[in-house]
């Protein structure tokens, strides 16, 4: 329920505010990269325990964080391997795309 | 082959009932009324409840969405070997479709008789579902008749495969109970491709792993069809020789043939076993449903797509997702689920007249459990490759670099939040 209150919300804001909506039109392809992730992370990276909770997590804490992933600076069971899949311009789309996930 | 001529035939039947008296073949009245644009979805596993839940979600509920669903509730074949070392119930895999319904996707539980694919219809006893675009995932089913003396009852009651988790399962494990100290619990894995690559040699685990506590002097015996070990073969092995030493012995090349239920007997190309509890897991092909709708191209066994849309090669808007599809990739309900999701933004973007996504990407991470408490992963990213128009694993994935504790954590919340993303 209060998923989907917010999903209406959030649809609401869009209509009100035309930079949102450019902004969601352009970042389709930044959310089907995103859930790739719902899996381990769940729906639009609201975890449903032991993993991170993704939606909402600032910016730079996650392309920092998937960077030393990919270079192994930060070790891991699984995320290296899935991090070495993106390029980086994808850890910045995903990025934002999680940012603007309300908690 | 005798398969693809009677599949073949039955088509043909059908088409031929279809053409001649469309009157009678649809006489059934719509079951639910059409007002605007509609994807049917047949098949609510992974992939089908999947893709049910994101059209929905990414299309700001906009289209109607009609999933369509044999079984009441659902439950995950994803960890449920956990069930015969005794860790699970088959209870604790169970969800119901609540959370679908929230979404305002349409349910409708029965089983599909036929597909038309010119006049773009589902047909169920009572009556028939139309569609503007239709998923077909219908995961697999077995093909019994390769091997002599098995059949789906023979499976339901005495020798069962348990690889749709269930009734089977919960079979499998009783009679696990019942064997005697000392008995042998003897498996065959069928030829790749099959469902879960992973699953068999996991299974072996999880049994030994029941034996071990309970009836120690018991065996293992693994008749894989396959010439090695098919997946996280390294990892298994180790599993297998530390966590159960002497206790799992492992055949390659050795395809049941023939399966006398009575005996508890199994015959391959070089001898015939006997054992106290049988599990034949046969060769599979995908779900009936493929070939009601014609999609079941290769080989008549699975179904060509286009990796952007998941539109199939042989009709155009019915689309493939998870197990049935032909392709280079794990059979598993994580990939089933990341097809979904990608099928189901192109079918959005298509019924809106736009161009697909031309740069997908999916992920595909598998957990086996060889303990109570253990686990360990293969991880992959795939990418789509526009010059040789499939999916192509990316760099640096992978499997563990050793099985623990941490990863059989990490496994039971992986389950927990992908039953949430699909069903939630």
């Amino acid at each position: 329920m209060i998923k989907q209150y917010l999903f209406v919300i959030t649809c609401a804001v869009g209509l009100v505010l035309p930079a949102y909506t450019a902004q969601a039109a352009v970042d389709s392809h930044a959310r089907n990269l995103a859930a790739s992730c719902a899996a381990c992370h769940g729906t639009n990276g609201h975890s449903a325990g032991g993993t991170p909770v993704l939606a909402g997590m600032d910016k730079a804490l996650f392309v920092g964080s998937m960077k030393d992933f990919k270079s192994g600076a930060r070790p891991a069971t699984v995320m290296h391997q899935h991090a070495k899949g993106y390029t980086d311009e994808e850890f910045d789309l995903l990025a934002e795309f999680f940012a603007a996930q309300k908690r | 082959m005798s398969i693809n001529r009677r599949d073949f035939l039955k088509l043909t039947a059908a088409g031929i009932a279809i053409g001649a008296f469309p009157s009678i073949a649809f006489a059934g009245s719509e079951l639910l009324k059409k007002k605007g644009q509609r994807v049917v979805i047949v098949g609510g596993g992974f992939g089908g409840a999947t893709a049910a839940k994101y059209i929905r979600m990414w299309s700001n509920n906009k289209i109607e969405v009609v999933l369509v669903e044999r079984n009441q509730q659902f439950v995950s074949c994803p960890m449920s070997n956990t069930v015969l070392g005794g860790k699970r119930t088959i209870k604790d895999l169970t969800r119901d479709y609540g959370g679908l319904k929230k979404h305002g996707i349409k349910l409708v539980h029965g089983e599909v008789t036929a597909i038309d694919s010119e006049k773009q219809k589902v047909l169920l006893a009572n009556g028939h579902l139309s569609y503007d675009r239709l998923i077909v995932a219908p995961g697999v089913d077995f093909m019994f008749d390769q091997i002599e003396g098995l059949d789906a009852n023979v499976a339901d009651a005495s020798i069962p495969h348990a690889w749709k988790a269930g009734a089977q399962t919960v079979l499998l494990r009783k009679q696990l109970e019942s064997m005697p100290d000392g008995g042998v619990f003897a498996m065959s894995i069928p030829k790749a491709p099959y469902r879960c690559p992973p699953g068999p040699y996991e299974r072996a685990c999880q049994v030994a792993s029941y034996l071990k506590k309970s009836k120690p002097k018991s065996k293992v015996l693994i008749l894989d069809a396959n010439p090695d070990i098919t997946s996280k073969k390294g990892l298994f092995t180790a599993a297998w020789n530390e966590l159960y030493p002497n206790m799992i012995e492992y055949r390659p090349n050795a395809a049941v043939l023939k399966v006398d239920a009575a005996s508890k007997t199994v015959k391959t190309e070089f001898e015939d076993v006997k054992a106290d509890v049988l599990n034949v897991i046969p060769p599979m092909k995908a779900g009936a449903v493929a070939a009601m709708a014609g999609v079941a191209s290769v080989d008549g066994r699975w179904c060509a797509v286009d990796f952007l849309t998941y539109e199939s090669k042989v009709h155009k808007n019915i689309h493939v997702i998870g197990d049935a599809v032909s392709a280079a990739l794990p059979k598993s309900g994580h990939m089933a689920t990341s097809q979904a999701k990608v099928c189901a933004a192109a079918i959005i973007e298509l019924m809106q007249g736009k161009q697909p996504d031309q740069n997908p990407s999916i992920v595909n991470t598998c957990y086996s459990m060889v303990s109570d408490s253990e686990a360990m992963h293969v991880a992959n990213v795939f990418r789509f490759n526009a010059e040789k128009q499939a999916m192509i694993s990316a760099e640096g994935g992978g499997v563990s670099a050793k099985r623990s504790e941490q990863e059989g954590a990490l496994a039971n919340y992986w389950l927990e939040n992908i039953l949430d993303d699909v069903l939630g």
